[in-house]
């Protein structure tokens, strides 16, 4: 048996639906059309009342998920695109977000975000919004990289009492296959060592632990032993484990496929620099997307994000430095 | 006159008990208010002061028919009258605009933002418009679970937030939900300074009803009798399944947007106009003609409203504020979640 990403992430919401009867999904095409992903895929069939079209409203999905948590239930929010949820945005970062703080009464909503690029996506299919929602308190940010974790962390964040974006990836969808799910996990908050090494370390998350994956082994046949952290989660972010790594091989690359003004590569950059700075032989360096909106167009897309090439270079010159 | 767009299916009021109730409601927020905003001008109060000075009838008409404990209630920033009608005690609000840690906000927020969302009252954001929706999703969750029985929801809203986004994704939202909400737009013609004709182009704000679908009505905002009556036919339309309910309130705010605010802006013709009418005052002469209560039951209601106000006030005063040393400076319920940059 072979289980895609994408199916990672229809699994654990069937899953839910299945455990908890207060578990409900609310977004545009997810019912009897399974969603524009097929995320949702006869789930409708199973839980025709919790399973449910919404209206092109983000925004009042995201207050309509708010009000139904308050009343215990514990609301997944299907965006079509991550890009989308911009609309959104007041209901997720002054709404749910503040709710816990100021009510005393929890919020816990799931908003998955189908992010990143892909190629012939463009400029508003592509984005990758982590570090705007990690930025406001009160939120959680999951960025999965791995089968597994698209599963057992989707169900993490549906059972976590405050609100959660969950990036899932959508090159990843159907790329990525794992031969089972998972029973067991890493929690949610913990980064992992996703390939261990002792000349440098790369920290990313999401698609770009693939990237980077490729960027190593290429790197290994030079004789290089490339460390690779996944954050798994950024905010919070497991900064001990980064540091740990940074430890061991003096070297940082924070690599994220976002747009390179602040966001999480500098966030990892100022921690390391400011928790960690003895610990680093040479200048900590970070690799994101061009600032620019994201090209449609193929060959423009794969010299605008990072790529297992251009981490290759970015490693080479961290290692010369 | 409530102008009813749609036959009325509604259940008969109790005129007399309604209005003597929601009367006592409005005499109350008059006086917390009245006092709220000498405390205001005194300097004691940190944040915006903000009335509902000429609402009180159309926001207690509304309350006081709803159950607390069964309906749901999204005031906003003019509907104390309406938060009293709802069981709000007044220490609760002396305590919020006061900064008690005591307070069902703790300092966290404050004065117009108070709530219990457990107890079916959100508590408002200031981005305007952004909590129809919420309401919607509470009332939305409570369907999912067999639990709505006739239960209603109510939120509260100015004609300025009706140009929101928000506003008509909630509507119309709502609206392909069938939920059981009447939305209360007071249209008080100002948003701030802003007149309601830079605000929408439609002749009448109840109109937009029609484009959602859904029932709407115009009440006279400072005729309580009519506010009640036009309540209680949207309440009993939403409680019978009808699906969403507008009910557009005409009045004139009779007060500053805030009480920094002195509204030069808004003419002496209109505040001479019928919009312009207190309608406190005219309530309490209805009562006095109507028989459903004497010139020295008002009396003794006000006298027992400043009595209830001057102690809360002074209750409130006396207690601790908030302990930025002690306070749990943790946004996230999950202590895993934890983002150890919020330790000090
Ligand atoms: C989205 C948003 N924009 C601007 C403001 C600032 N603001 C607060 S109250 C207000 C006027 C509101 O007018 P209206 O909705 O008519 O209600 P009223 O104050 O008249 O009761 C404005 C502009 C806000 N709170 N939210």
């Amino acid at each position: 048996m072979s289980i895609t990403y994408l199916e990672a992430i229809r699994q654990a919401q069937a899953k839910a639906l299945a455990d908890n009867p207060n578990v409900f999904i609310y977004g545009q095409d997810i019912g009897a059309f399974g969603g524009a992903f097929k995320a949702t895929k006869g789930l409708f069939e199973k839980y025709p009342d919790r399973v449910i079209d919404a209206p092109i409203s983000e925004d009042a999905m995201i207050g309509l998920a708010v009000g139904a948590a308050i009343e215990g239930m514990r609301p997944i929010i299907e965006m079509q695109f991550a890009d989308f949820s911009t609309v959104g945005f007041n209901q997720i970062v002054n709404q749910a977000a503040t709710h816990y703080w100021r009510t005393n009464v929890p919020c816990p909503i799931t908003v998955r975000l189908p992010s990143g690029g892909t190629p012939g996506s463009g400029p508003f299919h592509s984005q990758c919004m982590e570090a705007i929602y990690a930025h406001y308190p009160g939120i959680i940010v999951m960025t999965p990289a791995t089968v597994e974790d698209a599963y057992s962390m989707l169900l993490e964040a549906i059972y976590t009492d405050d609100p959660v974006i969950f990036c899932e990836h959508k090159y990843l969808y159907y790329h990525l296959k794992a031969d089972s799910l998972p029973k067991q996990s890493l929690p949610a908050e913990s980064a992992r060592i996703t390939r261990s090494g002792r000349h440098a370390t790369v920290i990313t998350y999401s698609a770009m632990i693939h990237e980077a994956l490729l960027a190593a082994d290429s790197l290994h046949d030079d004789g290089y032993e490339i460390e690779i952290v996944d954050l798994r989660c950024v905010k919070p972010l497991d900064i001990d484990t980064v540091l740990g790594s940074v430890a061991r091989t003096g070297r940082a690359l924070v690599v994220g496929e976002a747009f390179p003004w602040g966001g999480v590569t500098a966030e990892v950059i100022s921690r390391i620099a400011s928790e960690g700075f003895h610990l680093l032989d040479a200048p900590p360096a970070k690799l994101n997307a061009r600032d620019t909106p994201i090209p449609y167009h193929p060959d423009l897309w794969r010299y605008h994000r990072p790529t297992a090439s251009s981490i290759k270079s970015a490693i080479q010159k961290l290692l010369k430095d | 006159m409530a102008d009813i767009a749609t036959q009325s299916t509604g259940a008969e009021i109790d005129l007399p008990e309604a209005f003597q109730n929601a009367f006592r409601w409005m005499v109350l927020a008059r006086t917390f208010e009245d006092k709220i905003a000498s405390v205001y001008r005194a300097g004691k109060i940190v944040g915006g002061v903000y009335v509902g000075r000429g609402q009180e009838a159309f926001s207690a008409a509304l309350a006081v028919q709803l159950n607390r404990g069964k309906d749901i209630y999204a005031p906003l920033i003019r509907d104390m009258a309406g938060r009293a009608a709802f069981g709000e005690p007044v220490i609760d609000a002396a305590r919020t605009y006061l900064g008690s840690a005591k307070g069902s906000m703790r300092g966290r927020d404050g004065n117009i933002h108070r709530g219990s969302p457990r107890e079916g009252v959100p508590a408002m954001i200031s981005h305007l418009g952004a909590m129809i929706s919420v309401v919607g999703g509470m009332l939305f969750a409570r369907r999912l679970r067999g639990e709505l029985e006739n239960s209603v929801g109510a939120a509260c809203i100015g004609d300025g937030a009706t140009s929101t986004g928000s506003v008509h994704e909630a509507l119309n939202l709502a609206a392909i939900e069938k939920l059981p909400l009447v939305v209360a737009i007071a249209n008080n013609q100002f948003a701030y300074s802003t007149p309601t004709s830079r605000q929408f182009a439609c002749k009448d704000l109840v109109d937009r009803a029609i484009g959602y679908g859904i029932e709407g009505i115009n009440v006279d905002g400072t005729d309580l009798a009519d506010c009640l009556q036009g309540f209680n036919k949207a309440l009993s339309r939403a409680r019978s399944g009808k699906g969403p309910q507008l009910v557009v309130g005409k009045l004139l705010r009779l007060a500053g947007h805030g009480e920094h605010d002195d509204a030069h802006y808004i003419s002496k013709q209109m505040r001479a106009s019928s919009l312009g009418k207190d309608c406190l005052a005219v309530a309490r002469k209805r009562m006095i003609a109507e028989n459903w209560g004497s010139e020295e039951d008002c009396k003794v209601l006000e006298e027992k409203a400043i009595e209830e106000v001057e102690n809360a006030i002074l209750q409130a005063s006396g207690e601790e504020s908030p302990d930025a040393y002690t306070h749990d400076w943790n946004a996230c319920f999950s202590e895993r979640f934890r983002d150890t940059q919020s330790d000090p």
